[in-house]
């Protein structure tokens, strides 16, 4: 059973590398959310009318990923004005800590797009492993770089990032 | 041999074939996945006793996995592979091996999403159905089987689901575990009811239903010299219902779960059937937060074997109501669940003083306060000459409202964010906490409990726009467990891609002198894009390392550990 699924799967691997001879748009996977509401959100529902969107994995024990939000978020404004970028910040809290997503967002006075991802579907849909872990879109809503961790400065190459892809430029690393 | 010619045969012509189709089908296709493997090689350390002896020949553990996604328009598959060779220290025993534990295959368009294979998922809070994984605590309780969801009407969203858990590498087979069946509704009324079409009142309603059956063993008991059989049920039920009411910046969650008698090895196989009620209420506008909480649970683990009462096999989660420190000395009294029943409270406010005020300066300044508390439900005989939780009776008796006598923990904690100019930042938090460790650890009184004060000083200095130094001086006071701690972290970044730290946690104040032990530890780190490589020489001090509601005990050890984590 198990060889089965191992050989099917390494069919798919190749031939999808076969066929991926031309680079591919890496389109965000759709995975129903909720808002801190509790409203009902998909994923595919992500957009910033053809501006980049940046998307954050965080949570409420993340330490640097709170580091992060806060850096970002003294100069968001800014960053907005200049690039038009949006920000949907997706908590993996569980149901412990996400009734406490909002208020906290909320009360540091956050402006981002808060999204709850309470038993972590997207997060694994996305394959990420650690957080922070930070995805950069297109205008068309392709995933054009992403990046763990968070520490001081890191925010500087962000934005930069975020200006070549709002200018329609293309990045040399999409990692 | 045959087999794999032939197999190899099939996958020949399979693939040639599928080239040509790849053209159109899989043209869409894509292939993304992530993988992390985590690497310790132990030594010997005379101060924590540990030596060839101790270690019996495992120098090495090596816990790691890949996990990979192909996505093509609608359809999903996935597989992850896991090995254990053998387990990092603090990991059951029970994972040496290695193998494909979780594959699926789905199938989803705006009306109907199936899953075959393996899939996590959760029913409201997770209070009747929660099934996960956490990679570092070894914790993965994912349910093989078939999942449909149907969304019929704009705003009505119903769950069905069968199958069975993992358990380490054990196949399912003649009934060694039981089987999961559940559905789940939830309606989100802004879209079904007119009245309340584009409101700034929302209004969510679920319900779920969740039954495991299980092959039933003959268990008997003495009592005073006669032997009973237990009645077991072979089908155990639990319901919940739930609400979440918000306005503006108000907020009002609530779920209540009801759980069939389920007589079990975790429960002393008693005959009460089990309650929940979680219930927050928030309000929020921007630069103000404030949660209040609070959470009865009686008699609610819910496993898919009887005689299991360890991490393993649960059906439902029932999040503990404490906050989750990240500390290192304020994880040292973590609190986890209690399931067999407690009382809990919470009360959390955020704030931001604004920029440009008094207090708040140039750049404003944040305070979070945060107070919990958790007792025991009250129990009282259920009949004369009856003892409290006897097994095979219905246990005891507990009045709703009533708090027992016994606190099982407190943690009131205060904590300031402030940047205070261009080159300085900082954080600094005081923790107050008491920690039944006996009830909490699962000791018969053997420690009581344990009165914590925490300080913690979190300094970071940028040196130039890219590079920072973060200083993390922490201690801990109690008189009781261990005594004293103190710890200091030095930690340099070179934004994006390097790190390197030192660290100290020493014991200055253990009662047993030959434990004031140094906990040092250096590490070093480079990142690049979503692959991160991380090596560190240490020791590592025994602990409970917890995320959610699950905590891992972790041995003491001393070695190298290296950690490479990769998305693509």
């Amino acid at each position: 059973m198990k060889k089965t699924i191992i050989l099917i799967f390494s069919v798919l691997l190749t031939t999808t590398i076969i066929a991926q001879t031309s680079e591919k748009a890496y389109k965000i996977p759709s995975v129903d959310l909720t808002t801190v509401n509790g409203e009902p959100f998909n994923t595919g529902d992500i957009d910033n009318d053809g501006n980049p969107v940046i998307i954050s994995f965080w949570a409420l024990w993340c330490k640097p990923c709170i580091k992060e939000l806060n850096t970002i978020a003294d100069v968001y404004e800014d960053w907005v004005d200049e690039t038009g970028v949006k920000i949907y910040a997706v908590s993996i809290d569980d149901s412990r800590s996400s009734s406490r997503v909002g208020p906290t967002a909320n009360g540091n006075g956050w402006e981002y797009e808060i999204l709850l991802d309470k038993n972590q579907e997207f997060k694994k849909a996305l394959n990420v492993n650690m957080i922070p872990h930070t995805f950069l879109l297109d205008g068309d809503g392709n995933i054009v770089w992403q990046h763990t961790s968070f520490a001081e400065g890191a925010e500087l190459d962000l934005i930069e990032k975020v200006r070549k892809v709002a200018n329609g430029e293309k990045l040399d690393d999409a990692h | 041999m045959k087999k794999n010619i032939l197999l190899l045969l099939a996958l020949l012509i399979f693939s040639g074939a599928s080239t040509v189709f790849a053209q159109n089908f899989l043209s869409g296709g894509q292939v993304h996945g992530n993988f992390q493997t985590d690497m310790q090689y132990y030594t010997n350390d005379d101060v924590l006793g540990i030596n060839d002896t101790t270690l019996n020949g495992k120098r090495m553990g090596l816990n790691g996995f890949l996990e990979l996604n192909y996505t093509n328009e609608n359809f999903t598959a996935g597989m992850r592979y896991e090995a254990y060779l053998s387990p990092m220290l603090g990991f059951d025993p029970k994972y040496e091996g290695h193998g494909i534990p979780y594959y699926f295959a789905q199938y989803k368009n705006d009306f109907v999403d199936v899953t075959v294979g393996n899939f996590y998922e959760q029913f409201g809070n997770g209070l009747v159905l929660r099934t996960y994984q956490e990679w570092n605590l070894g914790y993965d309780n994912s349910l093989s089987g078939i999942r449909v969801k149907l969304s019929p009407y704009k705003g009505v969203t119903v769950k069905g689901i069968v199958g069975t858990q993992r358990y380490y590498w054990q196949k399912f087979e003649d009934g060694n575990r039981g089987i999961v069946r559940g559905t789940d509704v939830e309606l989100y009324l802004n879209d079904i009811l007119k009245g309340l079409e584009g409101k700034q009142t929302q209004i969510i309603l679920g319900g779920s239903m969740v039954s495991k059956y299980e092959k039933v063993t003959s268990k008997t008991t003495v009592i005073n010299d006669t032997i009973f059989e237990y009645n077991l049920p072979a089908n155990v039920a639990s319901f919940a219902g739930r609400m979440n009411i918000s306005h503006r910046g108000f907020n009002f969650i609530t779920e209540y779960a009801y759980k069939m008698n389920n007589p079990s090895q975790y429960n002393n196989y008693i005959y009460k059937p089990g309650q929940a009620l979680f219930s927050t209420l928030s309000y929020s506008t921007k630069g103000l937060g404030i949660i209040l909480a609070a959470k009865r649970i009686d008699n609610m683990s819910f496993k898919s074997k009887m005689t299991e009462d360890e991490n393993m096999l649960d059906i439902n989660f029932v999040p503990p109501l404490t906050k989750m420190h990240h500390y290192s000395l304020a994880t040292m009294y973590p609190y986890a669940t209690q399931l067999n029943g407690e009382y809990a409270f919470e009360g959390d406010i955020v704030y931001t003083i604004p920029k440009k005020s008094k207090l708040g300066g140039r750049y404003g300044m944040n305070i979070a306060i945060d107070y919990a508390v958790v007792f025991d439900i009250d129990r009282q005989p259920v009949a004369e000459g009856i003892l409290i939780g006897q097994t095979g009776t219905l246990g005891y008796e507990s009045d709703f409202f009533k708090l027992g006598g016994d606190m099982f923990f407190q943690d009131f904690n205060i904590k300031i964010t402030k940047k205070f100019n261009k080159k300085w930042k900082g954080i600094f938090t005081y923790l107050n906490q008491v920690y039944d460790k006996d009830v909490i650890e699962g000791h018969h009184n053997e420690y009581g409990k344990v009165y914590a004060h925490i300080g913690i000083a979190d300094v970071t200095y940028k040196v130039t726009p890219r590079q920072s130094l973060r200083t993390e001086a922490q201690v801990l006071f109690t008189e009781q467990d261990k005594g004293d701690w103190a710890s200091l972290t030095l930690e340099y970044n070179i934004a994006p891609k390097y790190f390197i730290s030192v660290m100290d946690e020493y014991n200055y104040g253990n009662p047993v002198e030959d434990d004031q032990t140094h906990y040092f530890n250096v590490a070093g780190g480079y990142i690049k894009g979503s692959t991160r490589v991380a090596l560190s020489y240490g020791r590592q001090r025994e602990g409970l390392l917890c995320v959610g509601g699950v905590c891992r005990q972790v041995p003491a050890s001393t070695g190298f550990t290296l950690t490479v984590t990769s998305s693509f």
